[in-house]
């Protein structure tokens, strides 16, 4: 699913990383571990293909419609609701039976309640719920997690795992800095110095 | 640098010969600046198209080389534009007695692409370093190189009615053999002078690069 | 076509957000009629045909207000990022946004004509045709340039500086479409600048958003 050889990024003169190699397979489940500013994040936007290397291969078997991502910040229009949020997307990725598929998702995460209030007065656990949804929204292939359970409590975590054990057979690639929580379901991890 | 000797040769003798022909300072200021300033015009419309074309290539390519290309280019391109309104300004000073003329479709144009192209390095160093430092300038360029017919255009047909009296330049000497071949020297001579700040900057900013680089 | 579907979809989520916040249309009004009580006072008596001209300067400045807000929610909350990461065309953010912000400033208009009408003199048909025109060749330069502008720091100083060069031939066309006997010629080049402009920045916009 993804491919790299020698990869390398760099911001002007500040050097990310040089001359990764990454290998997953469809259906691999890879966590990405570091310290800050080790560049999990940066990898996962190339992979996303949100920048470019600067220098190596990249190859990800993906289209942008079959890619979920997971940023640090949920992502979302905080002045609108959650529904025309996921509206919005739903549209975006052409996802057959919009209406259903949001319900279903938004039920899911416990946000079916609060789905007309503005974002901006969801908790930092409900905005984080509802990234998880956008990302999921679409039904992709290949997902991309960047600190998946930042913010969420106990519940919210809970329905993430639950999440994740639902989707096996997709494709992973998570960034984390609390690895034991996911080795289990991990497949390999590849540690950013 | 062996283009820089060339580039003040050139213009040395193209202007002394303007100079020796026309005779008195004076008319110099006054039809001679032509040999200055439309040279010096043109050659800032070749940089600017310059910057542009290497911003497509950059753009096309992703080379990063180009970048620096466009730039250079389009850096020496507003420093002639900015001769060329001074030396037009000169020019309306000696015809007309006034340091600014709007009648002149030229150096109104002029005026808009300075301000256009001052614009570019505001929007570079606004953006962090990164590729986006240089493509986004690129698109901007091509802007630019597409702005520059246009607003010719759209000065000529504001014409009709800011001004009744159009332009008309006294003083510039007829189009004969003598007039073309001092004309030709001073624009080899202007041509080359970009030519060799363009070389020059460009060598230096790939030095700083490299450096940069290796630190 | 999904392509204009996309477009739309992205323009309804602007004028949603309009709606819920009502910050841009109000203000550009607003504006626009301050320009307008300005400009009274910047003309002396003699000199009252200057204001058609001098409408043109406040539809510019009036189009730049809701310019400089337009993709402000985009990257404060680097929304950019999810929307440049869907599969439609990235043009088609231009596109939506260019839209969105042409029914902010025909909004405006509505409210600004009229009242330039009764303050200064009557609006005929020709201009009321060259401001649609410039609108569309505003709007269609102003979404890409506030798309870079937002790329960087100082992005509210930046915009003017980018935009307002670039308006310049949309004000002559304007100007001479209002004030001329003849104004069929800068009604064309009104058109000849948007449908220049905005194929060029229908054809770049990628490169700005995109590494």
């Amino acid at each position: 699913m993804i491919a790299a050889r020698g990869l390398s990024k760099r911001y002007g003169t500040k050097r990310v990383f040089e001359g990764l190699d990454l290998d997953v397979p469809a259906g691999g489940f890879v966590l990405v571990t570091g310290p800050n500013g080790s560049g999990k994040t940066t990898l996962l936007r190339l992979v996303a293909g949100l920048a470019a290397p600067t220098a190596g291969e990249l190859e990800v078997a993906a289209d942008r419609g079959r890619i979920g991502f997971l940023a640090h910040e949920p992502l979302v229009y905080r002045e609108l609701s959650a529904l025309q949020n996921l509206d919005l997307y739903g549209r975006l990725y052409h996802v057959p039976e919009r209406r259903e598929r949001i319900g279903m998702l938004l039920e899911r995460f416990g946000l079916w309640e609060s789905r007309r209030e503005p974002v901006a007065s969801f908790s930092r656990g409900m905005q984080q719920r509802l990234a998880l949804c956008r990302a999921l929204l679409h039904g992709p292939d290949l997902l991309l997690l960047d600190e998946p359970f930042n913010a969420l409590d106990g519940a919210g975590a809970a329905l993430l795992d639950g999440e994740l054990a639902a989707l096996a057979g997709r494709t992973f690639l998570v960034a984390t800095h609390d690895p034991v929580r996911l080795r289990p379901l991990a497949t390999a991890t590849l540690a950013l110095a | 640098m062996p283009l820089a000797l060339a580039a003040l040769v050139l213009l040395g003798v193209g202007l002394g010969l303007a100079l020796l022909w026309i005779g008195e300072l004076e008319g110099f200021a006054a039809g001679g600046i032509f040999f200055l300033h439309v040279p010096v015009a043109l050659t800032a419309y070749a940089l600017l198209v310059w910057g542009a074309w290497k911003a497509l290539r950059l753009l096309w390519t992703r080379d990063e080389r180009y970048d620096l290309e466009s730039y250079t280019g389009i850096h020496v391109g507003l420093i002639f534009a900015l001769l060329t309104l001074v030396t037009g300004s000169i020019w309306a000073r000696a015809e007309w007695g006034v340091w600014w003329d709007w009648r002149d479709r030229q150096l109104v144009t002029f005026l808009i692409l300075f301000l256009f192209y001052s614009a570019y390095f505001m929007l570079r160093y606004s953006i962090e370093p990164g590729a986006a430092r240089a493509r986004i300038p690129a698109v901007y360029a091509l802007f630019g190189v597409v702005l520059i017919p246009v607003s010719f255009l759209a000065v000529r047909l504001a014409d009709q009615f800011l001004h009744r009296t159009p332009l008309i330049r006294g003083g510039r000497p007829d189009i004969e053999g003598q007039v073309l071949a001092v004309f030709g020297v001073c624009f080899a001579g202007a041509l080359s002078l970009a030519a060799a700040m363009y070389a020059i900057e460009l060598a230096g900013k790939r030095l700083d690069a490299r450096l940069q680089e290796a630190r | 076509m999904t392509y204009l579907r996309d477009a739309a979809a992205l323009a309804r989520k602007d004028l949603l957000l309009e709606l819920r916040g009502k910050e841009t249309v109000p203000a550009m009004v607003l504006f626009v009629v301050a320009v307008f009580v300005a400009f009274r006072f910047a003309l002396p008596q003699e000199q009252e045909q200057a204001a058609g001209g001098l409408l043109w300067v406040a539809i510019v400045l009036t189009a730049l207000l809701g310019l400089v807000r337009a993709f402000v929610p985009e990257r404060e909350q680097r929304v950019l990022d999810a929307l440049v990461l869907a599969p439609c065309d990235r043009s088609a953010i231009w596109l939506g946004k260019a839209l969105s912000v042409l029914a902010f400033l025909l909004v405006a208009e509505a409210a600004a004509l009229p009242l330039f009408a009764a303050f200064f003199e009557p609006v005929d048909a020709a201009t009321v045709g060259a401001v649609l025109l410039a609108d569309v060749g505003l709007c269609a330069v102003g979404a890409l340039l506030a798309a870079m502008a937002v790329a960087g720091r100082a992005r509210e100083v930046l915009l003017p500086l980018l935009f307002l060069p670039l308006a310049v031939p949309v004000v002559i066309g304007g100007v001479g479409a209002t004030v001329t006997d003849d104004p069929a010629r800068y009604l064309g080049f009104l058109a000849l600048y948007d449908a220049i402009f905005a194929i060029l920045a229908w054809a770049t916009f990628e490169y700005v958003v995109t590494e």
